[in-house]
């Protein structure tokens, strides 16, 4: 790895911390504009618990005082303060509850996604033109257009209801497939056209061409040569796919009540529990944060011509 | 002798060359062609590419349909059918199938009075549902092209700050987009959107904003917070390329004033790529709209947007499907046919992107 390298990923890594402090900034400020601040809300609390919050958090003190306190409790001990709708629970625990879930969700989608979407895009490519490649592009450009919410909510109606295949609550058994595939759709359409387009270009290379002419079996181009390089775009992706899967998780949850973070999410905005809001913003930022950085670093070290600035 | 004029060869520039063409020679021009301004080549080349085409007839059908339908059509989409003041409510007119008729309607067609049709029925409180489709369309259009624009502006006025004064201005501003670019902007939206609501609702009372609505008013707070960075990277980007080119350098040359090479050669190159980035930014606001109507954080009801009519329908799911399929194929088709049209224009009037 030369320095230059090392340097790129140095300076990412200052980046994505100044974007998480940047995210926690706003959040804390952002809470404080809430009339009664987000302790408190509008509900009414007992003395004693408001005196034991106040003097946790410091509500009295000055509001750059109660910043660093908050800061300090984030950033050390994962403490986003207590829920308020939730009675006796901690923010995190609720988080660290629902992300058993999600994360089970959200992997699966992911890989599902990235597996399918190599293959179809490969099958496409090496196929260009011909029929299946019309039908691929046809049916990915659909997925693509549609939101997600949308999706998920015709598949419920498709699905469950008319069909009666799988049952419409991610709560059951089997209950996570139609939450997955909704999730899915959309990124592994896009990584269908992303790896297309990289595979169309990468077997216009010369090297392939070299391979060609020296008697190299197909199967041994296609994977040898083609597939492997034509991935390197695909890495970049995985970055934004993982903030897709977890905004699109936040309306799918909410579809098929699946018991994940997202539900909690979206719960606790039309409930106005606003520590759960912060904390879960926080959180999830975080981790589209840190994904999107080993994505872009994965993207410089895998492939040495790319140039760093 | 006649002494003959010998021209000699001069590094002097021979006035003559430069009269003005009589109009004797001006008939020799044969024009082989009308001439075409840029604008008219483009549109040409839109016109030729079927799917632009075909995105754009939708849209114009959609766009009309939204505004003229409300214009005539018997019914408004605020008005409960069932509540008509001085009776009690009327619970005939709730959740009507389509082409059925409340009660009250039903003797009026016996009695044989013509009474216009609802077409997707009603709702849960007895809103005519074609009408509040129509209007939930308008909106979601209304609110996609004001984001884009206040996107557009915001995005412009930055983005050419930073790639004409160049240096320390622009090394401030990058390293501030390069922030608000990583941010995770659908977290940070659902955020702002959930804060500005509480915090604008008394902030806004009794003026004209309060009619808006303070979730659209924190959505176009939200979009201009967030949402220019990447309308300003690609500005400041062509900027720079742009003066840079021979041909300012011809133009700056000559004499022209900052001014002159602004109006005659930097904006009209800037301007293909501002269109067809504000044209793409309207599909994606109205994503976003609908996806925080979805969530609870869209338009405030009774106004309907295709998200909260999609929200709203996923209560009675079990039984009236259709009130999610119609928003839905609405929203999909908006969002499809924009996105393809925004890569038509893209094509037909970027011709550098053309290879």
């Amino acid at each position: 790895m030369s320095s230059k390298t090392l340097g790129y990923i140095l300076k990412r890594i200052l980046l994505a911390i100044l974007t998480v402090w940047v995210v926690i900034t706003v959040t804390f400020f952002a809470t404080r504009m809430i009339p009664g601040g987000p302790f408190i809300g509008e509900k009414a609390i007992s003395p004693a618990a408001q005196a034991s919050l106040e003097a946790k958090y410091g509500l009295d003190k000055p509001v750059f005082e109660q910043y660093v306190t908050y800061l300090k409790g984030v950033v050390f001990d994962f403490d986003f303060g207590p829920s308020l709708k939730q009675r006796g629970r901690m923010v995190i625990d609720i988080i660290a509850d629902g992300m058993k879930v999600s994360a089970k969700l959200g992997v699966i989608a992911a890989c599902s996604a990235a597996v399918v979407g190599i293959v179809l895009g490969s099958i496409a490519a090496l196929r260009r033109n011909k029929l299946i490649d019309k039908i691929i592009m046809v049916v990915t450009t659909a997925c693509v257009s549609m939101p997600t919410f949308i999706m998920g909510s015709l598949m419920l109606i498709l699905f469950s209801l008319k069909l009666g295949w799988l049952p419409a609550n991610g709560d059951s058994q089997g209950g996570l497939v139609l939450p997955i595939i909704a999730l899915a759709l959309y990124p592994m359409a896009y990584i269908t056209r992303l790896t297309r387009s990289s595979m169309l270009d990468v077997l216009g290379q010369d090297y392939i061409r070299t391979a060609r002419a020296k008697g190299v079996p197909k199967w041994k181009i296609i994977f040898g040569h083609a597939l492997k390089n034509s991935l390197i775009p695909v890495i970049t992706y995985f970055g934004p796919m993982l903030a897709y899967i977890v905004t699109g998780s936040l309306v799918v949850e909410k579809i098929f009540a699946v018991p994940g973070i997202g539900r909690a999410f979206v719960n606790s905005i039309t409930g106005r529990d606003y520590t759960l809001v912060m904390g879960t913003t926080i959180v999830l930022a975080v981790l589209i944060v840190v994904m999107n950085l080993v994505s872009d670093i994965l993207y410089k070290v895998v492939d040495p011509r790319i140039n760093l600035e | 002798m006649e002494k003959k004029k010998i021209k000699m060869p001069s590094f002097h520039t021979d006035l003559d060359a430069f009269i003005p063409a009589t109009d004797a020679e001006k008939e020799y021009i044969v024009q082989m062609r009308p001439s075409s301004t840029f604008f008219k080549d483009g549109v040409k080349r839109l016109l030729k590419n079927k799917i632009a085409t075909a995105s754009l007839l939708v849209m114009v059908i959609i766009i009309l349909a939204s505004i003229l339908i409300p214009m005539f059509w018997p019914y408004s989409y605020e008005a409960q059918l069932g509540n008509q003041p001085g009776k009690p409510v009327d619970a005939s007119y709730n959740n009507l199938a389509p082409f059925e008729y409340g009660a009250t309607e039903q003797k009026r067609i016996e009695a044989g009075e013509k009474v216009f049709p609802h077409i997707f029925g009603t709702d849960a409180a007895g809103r005519d549902y074609f009408i509040r489709v129509v209007y939930g369309t308008r909106i979601s259009l209304a609110v996609g092209l004001f984001a884009s624009i206040i996107v557009l502006i915001i995005g412009m006025t930055i983005g050419s700050i930073a790639g004409y004064c160049g240096g320390k201005v622009d090394l401030f501003i990058m390293r501030i987009v390069d922030i608000i670019y990583s941010l995770p902007d659908m977290l940070m939206v659902i955020l702002l959107s959930v804060v500005l609501k509480i915090a604008l609702t008394d902030v806004i009372a009794g003026t004209v904003l309060e009619k808006i609505g303070v979730n659209i008013i924190s959505l176009f707070i939200v979009f201009g917070l967030l949402y220019w960075v990447s309308m300003s990277r690609l500005i400041r980007g062509q900027i720079l390329s742009l003066r840079e080119q021979e041909y300012v350098l011809a133009s700056k040359a000559t004499g022209a004033k900052a001014g002159w090479v602004i109006r005659k050669h930097l904006m009209p190159n800037c301007i293909s790529v501002i269109i067809i980035s504000t044209a793409l930014q309207i599909p994606s606001a109205i994503f976003t709209e609908s996806y925080l109507s979805f969530l609870g954080l869209g338009v405030n009801a009774p106004m309907p947007s295709l998200g909260s009519l999609a929200s709203d329908a996923l209560n009675g799911i079990h039984s009236y499907p259709y009130r999610l399929v119609i928003p839905a194929i609405v929203i999909s088709l908006i969002v499809l046919s924009l996105n393809l049209l925004g890569d038509g224009l893209r094509d037909a009037f970027d011709p550098k992107l053309n290879g």
